[in-house]
C-alpha cells in the first residue's frame, strides 16, 4: 500500500514537472514560500503563545489570506482552465490579485495593534 | 423560458402602464401614482414602441435602461414618501425606544469625534457600573449618520444631527430597492428586478422597522443585507476576486450594523456546502468563497463589538468547516484532473478520511475544553423554543420575539406571500447555482420568521423578489408578442372551455396559475380574451396590494410611541404629551447627577429626552441588576426603600394608564418584573404570592395583599382614590384593568410625589433623605396644661384681687376634674 502510495507520489511529482508552464512553477513556488511562512508563526504561537492575540491572527490571516489569493490567481492564468473564465483576461486576474492584497495588507496593518 | 427578449418585455410593460393609468388614477396610493406617472413618463415611449412593433424599436437599449431608471426612481421616491406619515402627522422626533440610544451615540460622535465615541465609557447608565459603549454596539449606524452630517455640514448644508438621523430609514430604502433590483436581475431578469424593487419600496413588513424617525440598525442592515448578496451571486457567477472583494466589503458594512450578519456568515456556507453536495462545485465558487471567508473573516474581527468571536464561537464555525471542505474538495479535483483514476483512488481514501477526521475531532475537542463558546442564548432559542421562557425570562419577555401569527404574515406582506411559493418552484424548476442561493434563502428565512415576529423582516426581501419572479413569469407569458406565437386559433371548443375556466379566475389569486398553466399544456396558443383578462387581473392585485401597504403603513406603523394620539367622535385629534412633559420636566427641575429609577424599557428615553442618569435600560446586559430593581418594585416600601438607598436612587419613574386606559403601563408589566426579580432573589420574591387564592390577577379590594402593599401598586394609585373620572363610576376606578382599585388611602413614607403628567401617564416620585432621628412609636403625652375651658373676659371679674377661674367648691359635692 504504501509502495504503490510513494511511486503513486513520485509520478505525480515527474508528471508535474514536465508538464506545467513555468508562469505556474513560479506561484507555486511562491505558495510553498507562504505555506512555510505560515507554519512558522503557527509553530512560535504554539511555544511561546498567543498574547497579544490580535497580532498573531493578524499574521497567521495573512499568510492564509495571501495563499488563498495567490491560488486564486493560479487557478484565473491557468490556460486550461480559460473555458471558465471567458470575461476574465490574465492581466484583469492579476489586477483583481493586486486590489484585493492592497485592502488585506491595509485591514491586517489596522489589525496587527 | 427564463431568458426571455426583455426588449420586447419593456416594451409590452411600457403599453400596460399606460393601460393602468386610465384605470389607476382614481386611487390615491402612491403606487398608483407612481404606476400613473411611470406610464406617462414612458408614454413617448411607448408612441415608438407602438410605432416599432412592425420594425424594430428605434435604440431599444436606450428607452429600455430610461425606463429602468424612471422606474427606480419612483420606487425610491414612492418608499421615501410612504414613510413619512409620523413626521407628517406629528413632527420630525426620534420614535420607540432604541432609537434614543442611537440618536444618543450618534449625537455624541458628531459632537466628540469618532475616536472619542470609540472609546466612549457611558457612566451615565446602568449606574453605578456603567456601559462600555464602544465595545457593545455595532458603531455601523452612527458611523453613517455621522458621516452624512459631516459631509452635508461641509458643504455648508446645516443639517441638525436629529434630522440626519430622522431620515435615515427613509433614504436607506431607496437604496435597499436599488439592491434588490440588482439582486433580482443576476437572479432572473431585469422585468423582475424592477418588480421587487417597487414590492420592497412599499411592502410593510420592511417599512416596520423603517419609518422616518425609526432610527434604528434595521435600517440600514437590510440595505447591506441585499448588498451583500448580490455581490456574492456577481461573485459565484463571474469567479473573479474583484466582486469577491467587493462583497467582502459589503459584509464588512454589514457586520458593524447588526447582529444579524450571523445569517449572511451561516447562508453562503450553507450554500456553498449544498453546491457540494450537488455536484456542482466549480472554480468559481472556489475562488469566491475562499476569498469572502477569509477576507470577510479578518475584516469582521476589525468592530470591537465582535471582536474575537468569529474564530470562538459555534455560530461561525459552520463558515469555517465548509471552507476547509472546500479547500480539500478543491485540492482532489487537481489531483483527480493530474492523475489516473487508480492511483487516484489509492490517495483519495487515504486523503480524504484523514482530513474529515482530523477537522471534525479538533472542532469536537475545542468545544468539550471551551474554547469554541457553544450557542448563545439568544441564538439557541431560535432551535428550541421553549428555551428562553424557561431559562432566560428577559428574552422571553420583548414582545417582538414572540412566535408569529398568521395574520401577520398576510398583514406584513399581503399578496406576496401567496406567489411567493409560486416563484420559489419557478426557481426550483429552472435550477443553476444562483437560484440554489434563493431558494436556501428562502427556506432559512420562512423557518426564522415562523419563529420570531421580529424576523419577519429576514423575510420580507426574499418574499418580494421571489414574487416578483412569479408576476415576471405569468406577465412574460400572457404579454407576450402575438407574432412570435404564429399558432393556429384554438378551436371553438376549447376556447369556450377557456372563457369558462376565465370566469372561474375570481374566485381566488391562486387558482388562476394551475388552470392557466393546464390550459397552457393543452394549446399553443391563447386567445387575446384570456390574455388581457388575466392581465387585468394580475394589474388588479398589484393595485390591491399597493393600497393595503398604504394604508397598514398609514395605520399601523406610523406611531412614534413617544407621542400618543386619540380621535374625538367628531375626528378631532387629542394629543397625549405627557412623556415629554415628564422627561422635560425631569430635565429642568431635577440636578445634573440625579439618578432614576425606572423600569428597563424607559431607560434609553430617559437618558435621551430628560439627559438624567438611569438604572437599567434597554440594552439589558445585566439580569442581576434588572432583577434587583424588579425585586425593589415587588417589595413592600420599607424593603424598597433599602434597595434605593443602596443604588443612590433619587428618583422613580412610572407609568401608569388607568386615566385614559392605555393598556402598556408598568402595572400590565408588573408580572415580568416579578419574574425576573423571582429568577435572581427566588427567596424574597414569588410570583405566586400576587396572585389570589383562586390564581387571579387582581388589583380590586380581592387582589392579593402583597400585591396591594408592594411599591409599584403605591406608586401608581397614590392619590388615585379621590379621583373621580366621569359620573357613572366610582372613585377610584381604573380603566385599564376595568376595576375599582382596593387601597384607596395610600400613604407613602419613604417616597413623595415629585410629578404626576397631565393624563396621570407618567408619575415621578422622589426619594427621601433618611430622617435625622428614628422616628420611636409612642403615643403623644397628655397634659392638661392648656385644657382651660373658655371663658368670657366678661364673666370673670378683672378687677384687682379676684383669682380669676377659681375653683368653687360646694360643700358635700366631690370635686370633679375633668381631664380631658
Amino acid at each position: 500500500m504504501s509502495n504503490s502510495v510513494i511511486s503513486v507520489i513520485s509520478r505525480f511529482l515527474e508528471e508535474y514537472s514536465t508538464s506545467t508552464p513555468t508562469k505556474l512553477k513560479m506561484v507555486d513556488a511562491y505558495l510553498l514560500y507562504i505555506l512555510l511562512t505560515g507554519a512558522l508563526q503557527f509553530l512560535y504561537c504554539l511555544l511561546v503563545g498567543t498574547f497579544p492575540f490580535n497580532s498573531f491572527l493578524s499574521g497567521f490571516i495573512s499568510c492564509v489570506g495571501s495563499f488563498i489569493l495567490a491560488v486564486c490567481l493560479r487557478i484565473q492564468i491557468n490556460p486550461q482552465n480559460k473555458g471558465d473564465f471567458l470575461s476574465i483576461s490574465p492581466e484583469r486576474a492579476f489586477a483583481d490579485f493586486l486590489f484585493a492584497h492592497t485592502v488585506l495588507h491595509l485591514v491586517v496593518m489596522n489589525f496587527i495593534g | 423560458m427564463a431568458e426571455p427578449v426583455t426588449v420586447s418585455d419593456n416594451k409590452h410593460k411600457s403599453q400596460v402602464n399606460s393601460g393602468a393609468s386610465y384605470s389607476g388614477n382614481g386611487r390615491s396610493s402612491a403606487a398608483a401614482a407612481e404606476r400613473s406617472s411611470g406610464g406617462s413618463g414612458s408614454s413617448s415611449g411607448a408612441g415608438a414602441a407602438g410605432g416599432g412593433l412592425s420594425g424594430g424599436l428605434t435604440q431599444p437599449a436606450g428607452w429600455q435602461s430610461l425606463l429602468s431608471f424612471t422606474i427606480l426612481f419612483l420606487a425610491w421616491l414612492a418608499g421615501f414618501s410612504s414613510r413619512l406619515f409620523a413626521v407628517i402627522r406629528f413632527e420630525s422626533i426620534i420614535h420607540e425606544f432604541d432609537p434614543w440610544f442611537n440618536y444618543r451615540s450618534t449625537h455624541y460622535l458628531s459632537s466628540n469625534g469618532f475616536y472619542e465615541f470609540l472609546n466612549w465609557f457611558d457612566e451615565r447608565a446602568w449606574y453605578p457600573l456603567g456601559r462600555i459603549v464602544g465595545g457593545t454596539v455595532y458603531p455601523g449606524l452612527m458611523v453613517t449618520a455621522g458621516l452624512i452630517h459631516y459631509v452635508l455640514n461641509l458643504l455648508h448644508i446645516t443639517v441638525h444631527i436629529r434630522d440626519v438621523c430622522v431620515f435615515l430609514a427613509p433614504v436607506f430604502s431607496g437604496l435597499t430597492s436599488i439592491s434588490t433590483f440588482l439582486l433580482t436581475r443576476e437572479l432572473w431578469n431585469q422585468g423582475a428586478g424592477l418588480l421587487a424593487a417597487c414590492f420592497i419600496a412599499i411592502v410593510p413588513g420592511y417599512i416596520s422597522r423603517s419609518v422616518a424617525g425609526s432610527f434604528d440598525n434595521e435600517g440600514i442592515a437590510i440595505f447591506a443585507l441585499q448588498f451583500t448578496f448580490y455581490l456574492w451571486v456577481k461573485s459565484v457567477k463571474s469567479g473573479s476576486v474583484f466582486w469577491a472583494i467587493g462583497c467582502c466589503l459589503s459584509y464588512f458594512y454589514m457586520v458593524s450594523a447588526w447582529g444579524g450578519y450571523v445569517f449572511i456568515i451561516n447562508l453562503i456556507p450553507l450554500h456553498v456546502f449544498v453546491l457540494l453536495l450537488m455536484q456542482r462545485f466549480s472554480r468559481r465558487v472556489y475562488i469566491a468563497y475562499s476569498t469572502f471567508f477569509i477576507i470577510g473573516l479578518v475584516l469582521s474581527m476589525q468592530v470591537p463589538f465582535v471582536g474575537f468571536q468569529p474564530i470562538r464561537t459555534s455560530e461561525h464555525m459552520a463558515a469555517a468547516g465548509v471552507f476547509v471542505l472546500l479547500q480539500v474538495y478543491a485540492f482532489l479535483q487537481y489531483l483527480k484532473d493530474r492523475l489516473t483514476r487508480q492511483e487516484f483512488q489509492t490517495l483519495f481514501f487515504l486523503g480524504v478520511s484523514l482530513a474529515a477526521g482530523v477537522v471534525f475531532l479538533s472542532v469536537i475537542y475545542l468545544t468539550y475544553t471551551g474554547y469554541i463558546a457553544p450557542w448563545s442564548g439568544r441564538f439557541y432559542s431560535l432551535w428550541d423554543t421553549a428555551y428562553a421562557k424557561i431559562h432566560i425570562p428577559i428574552i422571553a419577555s420583548v414582545s417582538e420575539h414572540q412566535p408569529t401569527t398568521w395574520v401577520s404574515f398576510f398583514f406584513d406582506l399581503h399578496i406576496l406571500v401567496c406567489t411567493f411559493p409560486a416563484g420559489l418552484w419557478f426557481c426550483i424548476k429552472n435550477i443553476n447555482d444562483e437560484r440554489v442561493f434563493v431558494a436556501l434563502y428562502a427556506i432559512s428565512a420562512v423557518y426564522f420568521a415562523g419563529v420570531m415576529v421580529r424576523l419577519m423582516l429576514t423575510l420580507t426581501p426574499v418574499v418580494c423578489m421571489l414574487s416578483a419572479v412569479a408576476f415576471s413569469c405569468v406577465f412574460e407569458h400572457y404579454l407576450g408578442d402575438d407574432m412570435k406565437r404564429q399558432s393556429p386559433p384554438a378551436e371553438d371548443s376549447s376556447d369556450e372551455d377557456d372563457r369558462k375556466n376565465a370566469g372561474n379566475l375570481y374566485d381566488k389569486a391562486g387558482k388562476v396559475r394551475k388552470h392557466v398553466s393546464e390550459q397552457e399544456k393543452a394549446e399553443e396558443g391563447l386567445g387575446p380574451n384570456v390574455k388581457s383578462i388575466v392581465t387585468m387581473l394580475m394589474l388588479m392585485l398589484l393595485m390591491m396590494f399597493a393600497v393595503h401597504c398604504t394604508w397598514v403603513t398609514s395605520n399601523a406603523y406610523s406611531s412614534p410611541s413617544v407621542v400618543l394620539a386619540s380621535y374625538n367622535h367628531d375626528g378631532s385629534r387629542n394629543i397625549l404629551d405627557d412623556f415629554r412633559e415628564a422627561y422635560y420636566w425631569l430635565r429642568q427641575n431635577t440636578e445634573e447627577h440625579a439618578r432614576v429609577m425606572s423600569w428597563w424599557d424607559y431607560g434609553y428615553q430617559i437618558a435621551g429626552m430628560a439627559n438624567r442618569t438611569t438604572l437599567v435600560d434597554n440594552n439589558t446586559w445585566n439580569n442581576s441588576h434588572i432583577a434587583l430593581v424588579g425585586k425593589a418594585m415587588s417589595s413592600n416600601e420599607t424593603a424598597a426603600y433599602d434597595i434605593m438607598r443602596s443604588l443612590d436612587v433619587d428618583y422613580v419613574l412610572i407609568i401608569f394608564g388607568g386615566v385614559i386606559g392605555y393598556s402598556g403601563d408598568d402595572i400590565n408589566k408588573f408580572l415580568w418584573m416579578v419574574r425576573i426579580a423571582e429568577g435572581e432573589h427566588p427567596r424574597d420574591i414569588r410570583e405566586s404570592d400576587y396572585f389570589t387564592p383562586q390564581g387571579e390577577f387582581r388589583v380590586d379590594k380581592a387582589g392579593s395583599p402583597t400585591l396591594l402593599n408592594c411599591l409599584m401598586y403605591k406608586m401608581s394609585y397614590y392619590r388615585f382614590g379621590e379621583m373621580q373620572l366621569d359620573f357613572r363610576t366610582p372613585p377610584g376606578f381604573d380603566r385599564t384593568r376595568n376595576a375599582e382599585i382596593g387601597n384607596k388611602d395610600i400613604k407613602l413614607k419613604h417616597l413623595e410625589e415629585a410629578f404626576t403628567s397631565e393624563h396621570w401617564l407618567v408619575r415621578i416620585y422622589k426619594v427621601k433623605k433618611q430622617e435625622n432621628r428614628d422616628r420611636v412609636e409612642h403615643k403623644l403625652r397628655s397634659s392638661n396644661a392648656n385644657k382651660q375651658k373658655y371663658t368670657s373676659k366678661k364673666t370673670s371679674k378683672r378687677k384687682r384681687g379676684y383669682i380669676r377661674n377659681k375653683l368653687s367648691l360646694k360643700k358635700g359635692k366631690k370635686l370633679q376634674k375633668k381631664f380631658l
